[in-house]
């Protein structure tokens, strides 16, 4: 250890496992909301997943021979955790694992670990997912509690049995098909009506959409996107905290929220509300638990705004014109590409100058 | 309750709140607030070094073996930036040598040694100057300069030449620096309570000497006693043009270009002086150390030091001989043990931690915290990767990107660094005191600044020879040219007598010949030079 003589001689105490901590326990509300509407299959997801993280990041720092407690910083979990709730509920347990090992090398460790990626490993992993395995990653499992279902859920998620099966076994071991237990999300059943001409409002009145149910999470989607209220209360702890600040969310969400209003007054019929795509698909958690995420963020407060309306320009592009219902992901992806500019550009203004 | 919740949500940036950007609130730890200044006896020896002060070294004025009186002269000052002198007690000087001083590097400075008679009897051939109000400014300004006064909050430049009145910047505004934003000093504010009515005659010298037409007092809301008793002090003296300001507290509130802009709304322009927007800052202490200087001719011998931290059983306030070595002083607060305990010289933000524990008490000092070493932060502290998590962006006053400053100088990258306004650094400490990762970047910019500096000598020393070796080629050049156009002048004279043609030839061959020699002879001149 190098003995330090430089001042400061105190310190605020803040650590990056406090962060990771504190950013852990934010979205403990939404993993609950996860856990209320896919029982166990939710539970197991966001275990295997955290665990594999973990595991990976361990393996990743012994075979480059550097100190294995770097573990308990807590980044790996989160990691884990976030790309967990990102998943659909449906997807096999390989999938998962797969993701897990592609967020910890391909898009962290390969850089130099923590610190270094410069993108957000859960989403650069779900990425990959995606791409690879389309389907599974577009088919949503049928929740609990979904009020807009007219039938009850074909499978009963409470069960444990039941979703040992599905999980370790896939819909097969039940007898029925990955159709037969999943539905279109929102955005998806939005961008699917539009392909046949029907524009979003008489595309949401026929999916029986509303807007209190998006906003508590009783919809279908990925484990921890649906809940904008679950989110919202993780957001705002995090914001007290000062693990993050306003200026990511607000802009994200405020420039999603202004673009569609626009065009939505423009164009009522067809392009959607501007509620609907604040509530709709991963955009709170991206906003609050992604797009936030320090090392692939700009740094400076400027930066942060300019990254967060880029980050909703690009959103709201991408869901309306684009070939993917969602773009979220792709948005922080992209322009996590731009942060060293932006960093470079958007500096705060110097004392005296 | 508003503004401090706009700061921690960040929205401060949205709506500014007044005064600097920037700036953490650590835990006070004012602990000895309330413990009243105490007069310390006089050490076995004092230990004065001979530049206590930014600027030039002292020189002498005693030998080994002299007796000095209290207040005497014993070094004066060599340059224009610099600071004398004066004995702290009568005494006999027993020494000039090299002692550790007060220095990160724990390195030695040459020091006069006197060992004190006990008699402590005063050098009363300075007259105290009480009608300063008709005095000619200069004059006053020459007592500072005599007195060996320089900034007393840690800064140590010298206070004359801050005070000097220039026609095209006049000073329109005093501020007397009562922020005590560190956490753990309390000797401004002590002093401040215990001496406002000399704390405040030292400002209106001050004002008098440079012409102010104002003044403002600027304390942070931390001390709401002090506040008070300068308020009264202030009524009572009748100084309707000077007033109170209560600053939020937070660190670094009494940083000089922090200060004026919470003040006055204005930043100091890059490369200007406080004087470019008609302000002077002044410390409490000084102004205390220039009333006495004046109004009663005691130039600066002695100063408030805070005694704190965890391994000091009894923390205080005390009024310490200039040279007292620290050792002593802490004895004196019941700490004599000083094996496992970490000195720190000045404040926990930006005071230096001492390697060496025999040193004397100099002017800058304003605290010595000793702490238990387990309890020293910047001793535990293990670097881990930065996660950018901005805070230091947030937190910095200057405007700086620390993060990214910290990455170009860690790998030798000055060029960037200054691309990134490294000397724009105050040193202040918020960014490393926030940074989750206990990344030291204040450390890295001291090393990069001191590197710079070293690289911008070797620079200037490689110019000058480059310059000195082209003059050389030049001169040499230059007569050999004026010798070639007067042998050809000689040629053309001799030229038109066509009937002299041979002796001219075997004149040409001589000239040739010495012209030859002479050239030799130069340039062996040149070579010695």
């Amino acid at each position: 250890m190098t003995l330090l003589i430089s001042s400061p001689h105190a310190h605020g105490g803040d650590s990056i496992r406090a962060n990771m901590l504190a950013v852990i326990l934010a979205l403990l509300p939404a993993a609950g909301v996860a856990v209320y509407l896919f029982g166990w299959l939710a539970l197991f997801l966001i275990v295997l997943c955290m665990l594999a993280c973990m595991a990976t990041e361990w393996g990743c720092l012994k075979l480059m021979k550097r100190p294995t407690d770097r573990i308990g910083d807590g980044s790996a979990a989160l990691t884990g955790l976030l790309l967990a709730l990102t998943l659909p509920a449906a997807v096999p347990w390989w999938m998962a694992l797969i993701g897990c090992v592609a967020a910890i090398v391909l898009a962290k460790q390969v850089y130099g670990g923590l610190g270094h990626n410069p993108f957000n490993p859960a989403l650069a992993a779900r990425v990959v997912l995606l791409i690879s395995f389309p389907l599974h990653m577009t088919s949503w499992l049928m929740p609990m509690h979904a009020p807009m279902l007219i039938a009850i859920p074909p499978l009963n998620l409470y069960d444990f049995s039941t979703c040992w099966q599905l999980f370790w076994f896939g819909p097969e071991a039940l007898g029925k098909g990955l159709d037969a237990i999943t539905m279109a999300s929102p955005l998806g059943h939005v961008k699917t009506e539009w392909s046949r001409g029907i524009g979003a409002i008489e595309a949401l009145r026929n999916y029986d959409y509303s807007y209190l149910d998006a906003f508590l999470g009783r919809e279908a989607g990925s484990l921890g996107e649906t809940s904008a209220l679950a989110l919202l209360l993780g957001g705002i702890y995090l914001l007290a905290r000062h693990t993050i600040t306003w200026h990511i969310p607000l802009s994200f969400i405020a420039t999603v929220y202004v673009l569609a209003a626009l065009f939505n007054a423009v164009n009522p019929e067809h392009f959607a509300p501007p509620l609907f795509h604040v509530l709709a698909g991963g955009l709170v958690l991206g906003a609050f638990f992604m797009a936030t995420d320090p090392v692939s963020s700009p740094v400076t407060p400027r930066g942060q705004l300019i990254f967060g309306i880029g980050c909703g320009i690009l959103t709201w592009s991408i869901r309306t014109f684009g070939g993917y219902p969602e773009g979220v992901m792709f948005s922080i992806l992209l322009m996590n590409c731009a942060v060293p500019l932006i960093d470079h550009y958007f500096r705060p203004r110097v004392y005296g100058k | 309750m508003l503004p401090a919740l706009f700061e921690r949500f960040g929205l401060n940036q949205l709506w500014p709140t007044g005064g600097f950007p920037g700036g953490v609130h650590p835990p006070e730890h004012k602990i000895t607030a309330d413990s009243p200044i105490i007069e310390l006896p006089l050490p076995p020896q004092l230990i004065l070094p001979l530049k206590q002060h930014i600027g030039e070294i002292c020189a002498p004025l005693v030998e080994v073996g002299q007796h000095v009186l209290r207040g005497q002269k014993i070094a004066k000052s060599q340059g224009y930036v610099s600071a004398s002198v004066h004995a702290p007690t009568s005494g006999t000087v027993v020494g000039v040598q090299d002692h550790a001083v007060p220095h990160p590097s724990g390195m030695g400075r040459p020091c006069l040694m006197i060992e004190p008679d006990g008699e402590d009897r005063p050098d009363e051939s300075r007259a105290p100057i009480s009608d300063y109000r008709n005095e000619d400014p200069a004059l006053i300004r020459e007592r500072i300069r005599m007195s060996g006064i320089v900034g007393l909050g840690g800064a140590v430049f010298p206070t004359f030449i801050k005070m000097l009145r220039d026609q095209r910047h006049p000073v329109q505004t005093v501020i007397l620096n009562g922020a005590e934003c560190e956490p753990y000093l309390t000797c401004d504010h002590r002093l401040m309570l215990e001496h406002a009515h000399d704390v405040l005659r030292g400002m209106d010298v001050i004002m008098h000497a440079v012409n102010a037409q104002n003044g403002v007092v600027a304390i942070e809301d931390n001390k709401p006693d002090a506040i008070a008793v300068m308020r009264g002090a202030i009524e009572a003296a009748g100084m309707d043009n000077v007033e109170v300001r209560t600053l939020p507290t937070r660190y670094p509130q009494g940083g000089e270009k922090q200060l004026i802009q919470t003040i006055t709304g204005k930043q100091v322009p890059e490369g200007r002086l406080p004087l470019h927007v008609g302000v002077l800052c002044q410390n409490v202490g000084t102004a205390k150390a220039i009333h006495d200087a004046v109004c009663l001719g005691v130039p600066l011998i002695k100063r408030v030091v805070t005694i704190s931290g965890d391994a000091v059983p009894n923390p205080a306030n005390v009024c310490v001989r200039i040279g007292t070595p620290i050792p002593f002083v802490l004895a004196q607060c019941g700490l004599e043990d000083l094996n496992d305990v970490r000195l720190i010289h000045g404040g926990p933000m930006m005071g230096e931690r001492l390697p060496r524990t025999h040193v004397p008490l100099v002017k800058s000092t304003n605290g010595i915290l000793a702490f238990h070493r387990q309890s020293l932060y910047s001793e535990q502290a293990v670097e881990e990767p930065c996660i950018r998590c901005g805070h230091c962006v947030e937190v910095c006053p200057a405007g700086l990107v620390p993060n990214e400053l910290a990455w170009h100088c860690r790998n030798d990258q000055f060029d960037r660094g200054q691309d990134y306004n490294l000397f724009d650094c105050i040193e202040c400490g918020c960014c490393s005191y926030v940074c989750p990762s206990h990344i030291p970047l204040v450390h890295y910019f001291r090393y990069a600044k001191g590197q710079v500096a070293k690289i911008e000598k070797e620079r200037a020393f490689a110019e000058l020879s480059k310059a000195r070796s082209e003059a050389r080629d030049n001169r040499l050049a230059r007569e050999q040219a004026e010798r070639a156009a007067r042998r050809s002048k000689v040629r053309k004279q001799h030229a038109p007598a066509a009937d002299k043609a041979a002796k001219t030839a075997e004149k040409k061959t001589d000239e040739g010949k010495t012209g030859e020699g002479k050239t030799e002879a130069v340039k062996k001149e040149g070579d010695k030079a």
